[in-house]
């Protein structure tokens, strides 16, 4: 099994070519550079064949693995289904020119605008942003909206953003990189956000807090009125990661929780491909008091309601958080996800994502530990509890289930679970993959017992084995060399 | 009603039942009642998949493009070889996600490989990340790669920057609390080197770019020499499609090096998905946002690619990583790589002569044309260049009557053109007759 795949660079012959350009058409005008701002060497990049080259894609794409390939329950990031249509209509919009004058461009911003509009029914919002380009990046950009709205009150001396311990990694980056003072509050033994700490840690030194709810346990997060109460008579915002959007859909909305601003990641709860980590799209969706602060060029309409134009006079605005409106082929992607679903396939889909969690999470108890078991939302955490004790740990169950054909959830989080694996099915699988999936856990549990060694030496079914990662981050080597 | 769900109505129940519960309503129970929609959620109706591709061509068909495009400024149509977006398409690839399960994922991560190794070629640096979300947010994070290297809040950054690039410093750079100076450009439009060095106490660096805004290409080695002499990073905001064959930023002493991937075989799209790629030296890859791919091997001795350095990334170090960064622009990433592949060093060279030649073919011919000039006549241009001419918008909206989208009219008046190997000499002609008559008519009128 185990094999070991060339660079392109590794394959490369002298002379050897892919290109081909139209004979040019201009005399020469090299001539007008003048030498010293010119290249003094060619280039040192592949120089092969087309079909090496095809070759060379299409073999390494085996070595990988995506949700068309199989089951892929990684918790917090909704490997759901993509759906091949929206893969087929995005490009029609690939030769439109960002700068077109806007009335050469109105395909393309009553799309938006028209996103805009079903984002803000979906989540309770009161206008939306598509600019930002992944989760992170709208965590960023929703932040600064809350500074900039403090800043305009002339209250300087809010610094502090309030972040659960069980949060992304991304909302204290992010926190800091609006350049906030983080302060993190211990969660409840429920695995919710503790009211005391919460009350604690509130002041005028408040800037907002951030919450993902459902939280990264898959729970709801019952409380959330007194939450968004205490943050709010403090003087401070709310702001809603919507990683876990994708189990509530049609049923609660994060405007009418409470949440002043939040992020969406199209990339999962709308369908749209991740792309082996990006593009991903990021759009934040704002109440009222925030839209003065929203990046610029906003999409408007003329006041005759005919035409859509780009408005840059918003004086209040953050500025811009990225080129351009967006990664508009990615909201593409999405935009054909809302309009084949609709409100009742939305709440489906959310439905069956909580379901199929359920069913899982069900099927596992008794063999793995359940730390906060109550019913879950849409993803539940897992433990490999006693079965530690054959001195295995999760990493180990993790490679033992891509032998048996799946990816594996996502290990060592949230944070406060020891040993987490959060297990996130949604709802494009059916009930025998997802009844498949929990006989394979099984078969580990059982496995763990009798014949440790194995588990360790897992997985033996992939091209290479286990990296060794202290030697890759001590001696980096991040490029290829001759 | 498309439905992507796989289960049946009947197996949903029995699913139910399994774990005790009546309806779907009974899953949440958790959510207050009064906090819960109390109505379908106001959305348009639902499509099928062949009224949705009716619809997405009704949007399309309210654009108005596919004509003749002398546009840049940022984005760059080049041509796209028909190898990439059917490669990109293996949905082994497009369909995954991040890859943390190295031995899953190992055309995933060697693929990133390759691409920091290619990105390192075309700037001549030593290490680059897996990509930023564009050009634009790859300078923001420079800037604060600076700031973190050399504990300094003050950054030079040139004019000659795309606006929309400066925006974006701008937004990031408050909120960082960062002291950002302009410097301004000179009378050949390029960045005025002497305010480079008057400015540069007290500051952690200089962010550049060549060719800049204008399509000036910028005497970076004597910006390199300013910034040095007071102990400062330069940073070089370069269009990757002129690297075969103008010189690189290693060359003229850049530490890092940033841009827009775009013209590397990715789509216009209406501004994206693109690609922000950084390189730079050893010495500050420690300082790097996001995703590097790096070698190493498994147990027995066999080459491994695994993302690593991740002490710096977010979901280890939280609020003290050197970005918020997490989803980037992978795929993107993979089709720039892609697309040296396919050109290699011969192909890379003959696209950029060919736009030189192009553009300063294009650029001879308007000038032939009385009441036009180049504002900038003796500075060497890549592939844009600015003219002065006194009726831009109009020249346009003639243009645009035979589909023709023409040069960016810019604030003061003037237009910024853009001429790549897609362009070709007929089209030249023809435009330029129409600027004639559109001049000739607006005289006659005076």
């Amino acid at each position: 099994m185990r094999s070991e795949y060339k660079l392109i660079f590794e394959r490369s012959r002298e002379g050897r070519r892919a290109y081909d350009l139209p004979e040019c058409d201009a005399p020469d005008a090299m001539n007008e550079i003048p030498a010293e701002l010119k290249a003094n060497a060619p280039l040192r990049l592949p120089e092969i064949a087309e079909i090496d080259l095809v070759r060379h894609y299409t073999n390494l794409s085996r070595r990988n693995f995506g949700v068309d390939n199989g089951f892929y329950p990684l918790g917090s990031c909704t490997m759901k289904y993509n759906p091949k249509i929206n893969e087929e209509l995005a490009p029609l919009f690939d030769n439109v020119h960002p700068l077109l004058d806007a009335e050469m461009s109105q395909g393309c911003l009553a799309l938006m605008k028209d996103m805009e509009d079903m984002l803000c029914e979906i989540c309770g919002m009161d206008a939306f942003t598509l600019q930002p380009a992944a989760g992170a990046h709208g965590e960023l950009t929703g932040l600064m909206h809350i500074r900039a709205y403090h800043e305009h009150r002339g209250d300087f001396e809010r610094k502090t953003i309030i972040v659960p311990d069980a949060a992304h990694g991304t909302n204290p980056a992010s926190a800091a990189m609006a350049g906030f003072k983080v302060k993190e509050i211990k969660s409840a033994p429920d695995g919710g956000v503790d009211l005391d700490a919460l009350r604690a840690a509130v002041g005028p030194d408040t800037a907002g807090l951030m919450l993902t709810n459902p939280s990264t346990l898959g729970l709801f997060e019952r409380n959330i009125k007194e939450i968004a109460k205490i943050v709010h008579e403090a003087g401070g915002l709310l702001y809603y990661d919507g990683a876990n959007l994708n189990a509530i859909m049609g049923i609660v909305r994060p405007g009418d929780m409470g949440f002043d601003v939040m992020h969406i990641n199209l990339h999962k709860t709308f369908s749209t491909p991740h792309g082996g980590g990006g593009p991903g799209s990021g759009p934040v969706g704002v109440k009222s008091h925030l839209i003065p602060f929203m990046p610029v060029p906003r999409i408007e309409e003329d006041e005759d309601g005919q035409t859509y134009y780009l408005n840059y006079d918003k004086p209040e605005s953050i500025g811009k958080i990225k080129s351009f409106y967006g990664n508009f082929g990615v909201i593409v992607k999405a935009f054909c996800y809302i309009r084949s679903l609709g409100a009742e396939g939305l709440k489906e889909a959310s439905e069956n994502a909580v379901l199929n969690a359920n069913y899982v999470m069900n099927k596992l108890r008794g063999i793995y530990e359940i730390p906060h078991d109550r019913t879950c939302m849409h993803e539940c955490v897992v433990t490999p509890g006693e079965l530690m004790q054959y001195g295995v740990n999760t990493s180990d169950i993790a490679k033992a289930l891509i032998d048996r054909g799946y990816h594996p959830p996502t290990i060592y989080f949230p944070l406060i679970v020891h040993e987490a694996m959060m297990i996130e099915p949604t709802e494009s699988e059916s009930r025998e993959t997802l009844d498949e999936f929990v006989d394979a856990m099984k078969g580990i549990a059982e496995q763990v017992k009798t014949d440790a060694a194995a588990i360790h030496a897992a997985p033996v079914t992939t091209p290479v084995g286990r990296p060794d990662e202290v030697t890759a981050a001590r001696k980096p080597v991040v490029k290829f060399e001759d | 009603m498309k439905s992507y769900v796989p289960n049946t109505q009947k197996e949903r129940q029995e699913m139910l039942a399994e774990i005790g519960m009546k309806s779907m309503d009974d899953l949440f129970a958790d959510i207050p009642a009064d906090l819960k929609l109390s109505r379908p959620l106001d959305l348009p109706d639902a499509l099928s998949e062949s009224e949705l591709r009716d619809l997405l061509n009704a949007y399309t068909i309210m654009n108005e493009e596919g004509g003749p495009l002398f546009r840049g400024a940022g984005a760059y149509r080049h041509y796209i070889p028909s190898v990439i977006p059917q490669l990109v398409a293996r949905s082994e690839f497009y369909t995954a996600y991040t890859p943390y399960q190295a031995e899953m994922s190992q055309g995933m991560l060697q693929s990133l490989f390759e691409y920091q190794t290619m990105i390192c070629r075309l700037t001549g640096l030593d290490a680059a990340n897996a990509s930023v979300y564009d050009g634009a947010t790859a300078a923001a994070e420079a800037m604060l790669m600076l700031r973190d290297n050399k504990r300094k809040k003050k950054i030079l950054y040139s004019a000659g920057l795309n606006p929309d690039v400066i925006t974006v410093m701008k937004t990031y750079g408050h909120c960082a609390e960062m002291e950002l100076v302009e410097i301004p450009l000179d009378s050949n439009g390029v960045t005025d080197v002497d305010a480079i060095a008057a400015n540069m106490d007290g500051a952690a660096g200089y962010i550049g770019a060549t060719p800049n805004y204008f399509g000036n290409i910028e005497p970076m080695s004597k910006a390199a020499e300013a910034v040095h002499a007071k102990g400062g990073l330069l940073v070089s905001y370069v269009n990757p499609i002129t690297l075969g064959v103008l010189a690189r930023p290693a060359d003229y002493g850049a530490d890092i090096a940033i841009g827009d991937g775009q013209p590397l075989g990715l789509p216009l799209a209406f501004g994206g998905p693109y690609v922000g790629f950084m390189a730079c030296t050893q010495k500050l890859m420690r300082n790097l946002p996001g995703r590097i791919a790096g070698q190493t091997t498994d147990a027995e001795g066999n080459r491994v690619f695994v993302l690593t350095l991740q002490a710096r990334e977010q979901h280890i170090r939280r609020e003290k990583a050197s970005s918020n960064i997490c989803s980037n622009q992978m795929l993107c990433a993979i089709m720039t790589s892609m697309y040296c592949s396919v050109m290699g060093p011969n192909g890379m060279r003959e696209v950029g002569e060919q736009n030189v030649a192009k553009a300063h073919m294009f650029a001879k011919k308007l000038c032939e044309i009385k009441g036009i000039k180049l504002r900038w006549p003796n500075t060497p241009f890549f592939n844009e260049f600015v003219i002065d001419v006194e009726n831009a918008k109009d020249i346009n909206d003639a243009l645009a009557n035979y589909s023709i989208t023409g040069g960016l009219v810019l604030k003061d008046g003037g237009m910024l053109w853009c001429v790549t190997e897609m362009n070709c000499a007929d089209e030249f002609d023809f435009v330029c007759d129409i600027i004639q008559d559109t001049v000739d008519n607006i005289g006659g009128e005076e």
